[in-house]
């Protein structure tokens, strides 16, 4: 197979696998899954990375660590502020001990 | 030749994000997926400083990079922990136009890679670098232009100028050709002069965006820059970034589409509104026709003797703060043996799933939040309906008025209860900055002042009852 096609192979697979793990998702998630999905494409500072360490003229290496600072921003950020939020959402559910459990039934029979 | 152990880490990175997309979609397993691809992440970034990238011996400026990442890491965390969850929607615009604006740097970096390498690189890569450069420069201006909108440095309402249709077509028809050239005839100046082209066309496509729209755009260039990332994958061979930035596009163009629907609007509807003339936005003038109003007490009154209420919070009660004292004023209600709902717009707040995440911050429990198809049906056996900084999610002129702009989006049925009481600030309208004749029912009963001030009188006021 043509390298090319091989390339578009694997991108073609990846839209309808994103479009499928993300189908189902309540709009109660929207706003941490946007976060997050932004988090995953910092993955750019991969490529700032490789860019920036394979050349050795001046300009190139400078420009390459502005790339590499952007997109330490975008990763690490947006995995930071998605697990923030998220973090909220599950403190919420606040699982109380089962003996707890009886004592505020308790209490409210007695009123 | 990039060896096969580095490969299988990239693919094992790549399920990483698939895993983590995936874990993102339910409530459970949010958390556990957003490490996931976090874990994956780190591990990706990781490899290149371990093996020999691209025919040279070993990876150059290890302690300059290893500094920008630090950098830019405190930066983001700092940015991230700092943030106040009302200002979300501009940290996530933020952080996805800094991506978008690295991702077309690192593709001029590579052109000047191919063009000193010499030799046919195949016009299908330079097709995939030309759209990283124009894209994630669309995406980094537009997401600038967002971020300032959103936190109130420039005027929310759409900017639209004479010529602005055509100074757009001409950005855009200067894209294309300046593609075209890079393509033909590959010079690094063509591609600087592409990425500025990118940048004024981002600020021309965001700027006559109104307000109440641009959670949608925040998306949409999310998605952009996900596809950015694609084709900068494509570019440098890079099968990690072609699968990660290929599920955010897609994943972020699916998402787009949902927020669009859930507003009833097209997103060329949102994006072109307001380039065809005419704006997407109503004057914004407080008016002052009669409204019926009462004090914290009467309203505890009404509260405190229904059988059923309803709260619709809003973009407002988090700007005041107030959520915690709504969750105090609901248990109290509880107490007291009332039912009482949370009705959750799927655009309430400013962007998709905000209110979700302002709520949960003030420990509401996950139960009483009900989703709007949910809860529609409820409205007609509700006693009282607490508005509280919400406006256009229940205006009724999206199902009456066939001019309004925000005709045609799905609406809390508020108006089908007994009673309705808003809490507002004053009468200026809201976002989308149309009046909303709900607040002239006979029904309808005004209390007036800042949320949290009145928030906190109506938590005392039923404590007294």
């Amino acid at each position: 197979m043509n390298d090319a096609v091989v390339w578009l192979t694997i991108f073609v697979l990846s839209v309808f696998v994103g479009i499928e793990v993300i189908s189902k998702v309540s709009s109660t998630l929207h706003t941490p899954l946007m976060s997050g999905a932004n988090a995953i494409h910092g993955i750019i500072l991969l490529g700032a990375i490789l860019v920036t360490g394979t050349t050795d003229n001046g300009v190139a290496v400078a420009v390459g660590l502005v790339a590499i600072v952007l997109a330490a921003v975008n990763m690490v950020g947006g995995f930071v502020v998605t697990d923030r939020m998220l973090q909220m959402f599950v403190r919420k559910k606040k699982p109380a001990p089962s003996s707890v459990d009886g004592a505020v039934e308790g209490s409210g029979g007695a009123k | 030749m990039t060896p096969t152990w580095v490969q299988l880490v990239y693919l094992a990175c790549a399920v990483c994000f698939i895993l983590a997309l995936k874990g993102l979609s339910g409530p459970k397993t949010a958390r556990t997926g957003n490490l996931i691809g976090a874990a994956g992440a780190v591990v990706a970034v990781a490899v290149p400083f371990f093996y020999k990238p691209n025919g040279v011996d070993h990876l150059h400026h290890v302690p300059l990079i290893l500094g920008a990442i630090v950098i830019g890491a405190a930066g983001g965390v700092i940015g991230a922990r700092r943030v106040q969850m009302t200002q979300m929607p501009q940290m996530v615009a933020l952080f996805n136009g800094v991506g978008g604006g690295a991702a077309a740097l690192v593709a001029l970096l590579e052109l000047r890679e191919i063009i000193e390498a010499g030799g046919d690189p195949g016009w299908f890569v330079l097709v995939a670098t030309a759209f990283t450069i124009f894209v994630g420069s669309v995406s980094f201006a537009g997401s600038v232009v967002t971020f300032a909108k959103l936190q109130e440095l420039m005027t929310s309402a759409p900017v639209v100028f004479p010529g602005l249709a055509l100074a757009f077509a001409v950005a855009l028809l200067g894209g294309v050709g300046l593609s075209t050239q890079l393509v033909v005839d590959p010079t690094l100046w063509v591609g600087i002069v592409l990425g500025i082209v990118g940048l004024v066309f981002g600020l021309l496509l965001v700027l006559p965006v109104g307000g109440a729209d641009v959670p949608i755009v925040i998306s949409l260039l999310n998605a952009f820059t996900g596809l950015t990332v694609a084709a900068g994958g494509y570019v440098l061979g890079n099968v990690v970034l072609l699968v990660a930035g290929t599920l955010v596009g897609a994943s972020g163009t699916f998402l787009t589409l949902l927020m669009a629907r859930a507003m009833g609007r097209s997103v060329t509807n949102i994006l072109f509104g307001a380039l065809k003339g005419g704006s997407t936005l109503g004057g914004g003038v407080a008016s002052d026709r009669p409204v019926k109003s009462a004090g914290p007490e009467d309203v505890a009154i009404m509260l405190a003797y229904a059988d059923r209420v309803i709260i619709v919070p809003g973009y407002g009660l988090a700007v005041a703060q107030a959520q915690h004292s709504l969750r105090e004023l609901v248990d109290l209600l509880g107490e007291r043996g009332i039912e009482v709902d949370y009705a959750i717009h799927p655009v309430a707040g400013r962007m998709p799933g905000h209110m979700n995440v302002l709520l949960a911050e003030a420990q509401v429990p996950y139960e009483q939040l009900k989703e709007m198809d949910e809860i529609n049906g409820e409205f007609k056996d509700a006693d009282v309906v607490l508005v509280v900084g919400a406006n256009d999610v229940v205006n009724p002129a999206a199902k009456t008025t066939p001019g309004a702009p925000i005709y045609g989006m799905p609406i809390l049925n508020a108006d089908e209860a007994r009673q309705v009481v808003f809490m507002k600030r004053s009468m200026r309208p809201g976002f989308a900055g149309i009046e909303n004749e709900l607040l002239f029912e006979e029904n309808t009963t005004l209390l007036f002042g800042d949320a949290k001030d009145s928030m906190g009188k109506l938590v005392n006021a039923v404590k007294a009852l």
